[in-house]
């Protein structure tokens, strides 16, 4: 549910390299329907992307974040939420590496244990983005006509919210003083309204992709053949359409990281029991002249995971764009 | 031109017309009460709750509520908040502060990254090339709030160059960091776009025929080389001009400015519905005209372009 969306873009390629060389002539057949990708071009950018050390920098930064959000305690064994007020604002040491918050926790239990929020939240957010945006983007540029004059309004109005407001608007009225929501159901709502403001950009994107290739041979081909419209969105557009959704979905995980830890920096997104980066820098801002090191190791942090991802999708974008080699 | 100007106006109105009914109806419909904690630990005293819902004629349908609304709006009626004080005069007073750091952020970014995008584009893959690249990777990747803690511990606390926050009397020598924090991520998008553009044009045909009839360098990329590339860097500037009028609630939080999106922030968490929803409706106005601007705009500085 929450992994695989982004190791995936990295581990597909190659699983499905040997497969399209020796299987090219089953295209049609229902049961290899993942073989009927743009095999030369996934094919291509894979042979492109092994060769580059920034892919596989980015690569290892992101494994090594999803570690720590499947596993925490292999990095730690502190308690994230309890503190001894003993060691309230004790500096980085031997024993706590990045010292003690006001509250006496482990900073760096703190840290390691906040990617969870980050990593779930973000991946949720994106993968129900690419999912809503996407089918609305096919639906719109498939049906065309008075269906898509209505759905790109309804994106037009959505997209002209602008991000933060409209993020703090939802989320106070969902996730206000008043509420008592529990950790999910916050992590939830956050992913929530990070979708509902992000899908149109998606369905644009997806949109103006169906435009370009609904009228492609094959696809008037495979009418001519007598398949339905759902068998010609599945089998021969959706594949046809992906790749900018893919970069743009890499990109966008970054992004998103960022976006939570705003939200939950101004007190709307994720609350106190609940560990995050962005809490955790909230709660340095007050401290920031007595102890510094509060505020460095959660954006350091914070700075590496978006930083993986945006690099990642770069390289990805590089690779899958034919003009850029 | 005239009827794709046109046409594009009546567009926005259903955009809107939606956007706003949608923050009308996320501020004072879904939350349920409006006067839950608006007096203190004990519910609201009758004589107050029914003032407040003839004031804002809550009883109404919602769709009456805000037809109610966009009427007094249209009248120049913003409306008050629940202690009387009139909202036209709380925009009235941030809005310019609001402004002049928009102002000064889109100068900031426009010098910076169009120097830096200008030069790398001229001598790509050199050492500048590379520092600009994973420079402006940076400051994309960076949350806002993360560099304008940075540059406010590392400038205003510690080595006490500028004050860390801006004073009531906006001066510009305190606007400038605030600025350079708003504006550092699209100073990295104008400086790539600045980069791609300016290389891209740099193998055009005009500029070898300028080159070949014998013009000096300065004129060669001041007149022929610039005029040209900088059209989508314009235009991106315009785009972000809309998206910096339309408050920055985290840097004007950071460096206590007391601007629209500082304004805004509060009225939300202070729940005070009627100033929300008004600073949203102005915000969203200028964000869809600025767009409008910037296609017009576009066709105006590049003659191919034409809308019929």
């Amino acid at each position: 549910m929450s992994d695989p969306s982004a190791a995936s873009i990295v581990s597909t390629p190659p699983a499905e390299a040997p497969n399209e060389i020796g299987a090219p002539t089953n295209a049609g057949l229902p049961e290899n329907a993942r073989k009927e990708k743009p095999r030369g071009l996934l094919g291509d950018a894979w042979r492109d992307l092994r060769r580059k050390p920034l892919f596989w920098i980015s690569a290892a930064f992101i494994v090594l974040f999803l570690l720590m959000t499947a596993f925490p305690s292999l990095f730690t064994s502190g308690d994230p939420e309890n503190g001894n007020l003993q060691n309230s604002l004790v500096g980085p040491s031997s024993e706590a590496w990045f010292g003690y918050d006001f509250q006496g926790r482990d900073v760096f239990a703190r840290v390691i244990h906040g990617t969870r929020a980050s990593i779930v939240v973000s991946l949720l957010s994106v993968l129900g983005v690419l999912l809503f945006g996407g089918a609305m983007g096919i639906v719109a540029g498939y049906r065309g006509g008075w269906v898509d004059a209505l759905l790109s309004r309804i994106a037009d109005i959505f997209f002209g919210l602008p991000f933060v407001l409209g993020a703090i608007v939802i989320l106070t009225t969902f996730n206000g003083s008043g509420t008592s929501n529990s950790k999910a159901e916050i992590m939830g709502l956050v992913s929530i309204s990070l979708i509902v403001l992000g899908w149109p950009v998606v369905m644009r994107l997806m949109r103006s992709s169906v435009l370009a290739t609904k009228e492609a041979d094959y696809i008037v081909a495979a009418r001519a053949l007598g398949a339905g419209t759902g068998r010609i969105i599945l089998k021969h557009l959706l594949p046809n359409c992906l790749a900018p959704l893919l970069v743009y979905g890499t990109i966008l995980v970054g992004s998103y990281i960022g976006a939570e830890a705003t939200l939950s920096f101004l007190g709307v997104g994720l609350k106190s029991p609940v560990v995050s980066w962005g809490i955790m820098i909230n709660e340095a801002q007050s401290l920031i002249r007595v102890a510094p090191y509060l505020l460095f190791f959660p954006a350091g942090f914070l700075v590496t995971a978006v930083l993986s991802f945006v690099m990642l999708g770069e390289a990805v974008r590089e690779a899958l764009d034919p003009k850029l080699r | 031109m005239g009827r794709y100007l046109l046409r594009r106006l009546l567009q926005l109105i259903p955009v809107f017309i939606g956007t706003t009914f949608l923050i009308y109806w996320l501020v004072w419909s879904v939350p349920g009460d409006p006067f839950a904690g608006k007096c203190g630990e004990r519910p609201c005293p009758d004589s107050f709750v029914n003032k407040m819902t003839e004031k804002f004629k809550l009883d109404e349908p919602l769709v009456v509520q805000y037809g109610n609304y966009m009427k007094n709006l249209f009248q120049g009626d913003f409306g008050q908040t629940f202690g009387g004080r009139e909202i036209g005069d709380i925009i009235a007073t941030s809005y310019p502060n609001t402004l002049k750091l928009a102002l000064v952020a889109l100068a900031v970014e426009a010098v910076i990254g169009l120097t830096a995008g200008v030069l790398t584009g001229l001598r790509r893959n050199g050492f500048l090339d590379n520092l600009v690249l994973v420079s402006s990777l940076f400051l994309i990747a960076l949350p806002i709030f993360v560099i304008g803690f940075v540059a406010q511990w590392l400038l205003g606390v510690q080595w006490g160059i500028v004050k860390p926050t801006v004073s009531s009397e906006m001066r510009l020598s305190e606007l400038i960091v605030p600025g350079f924090v708003l504006g550092s991520a699209s100073m990295a998008y104008i400086a790539r776009l600045a980069r791609t553009s300016i290389a891209e044009n740099r193998r055009a045909d005009y500029v070898r025929t300028a080159i070949a009839k014998g013009l000096p360098m300065r004129r060669v990329v001041g007149i022929h080389l610039l005029r040209n590339s900088l059209i989508p860097v314009v235009t991106l500037l315009g785009t972000d001009l809309g998206a910096l009028m339309g408050g920055a609630i985290v840097t004007e939080g950071i460096f206590q400015v007391n601007g629209i999106g500082q304004q805004v922030y509060r009225a939300i968490i202070t729940k005070e519905s009627a100033t929300v929803v008004s600073i949203v409706v102005v915000l969203v106005l200028v964000y869809l005209l600025m767009n409008l601007v910037v296609d017009l705009l576009y066709a105006a500085l590049d003659p191919r372009i034409r809308y019929e």
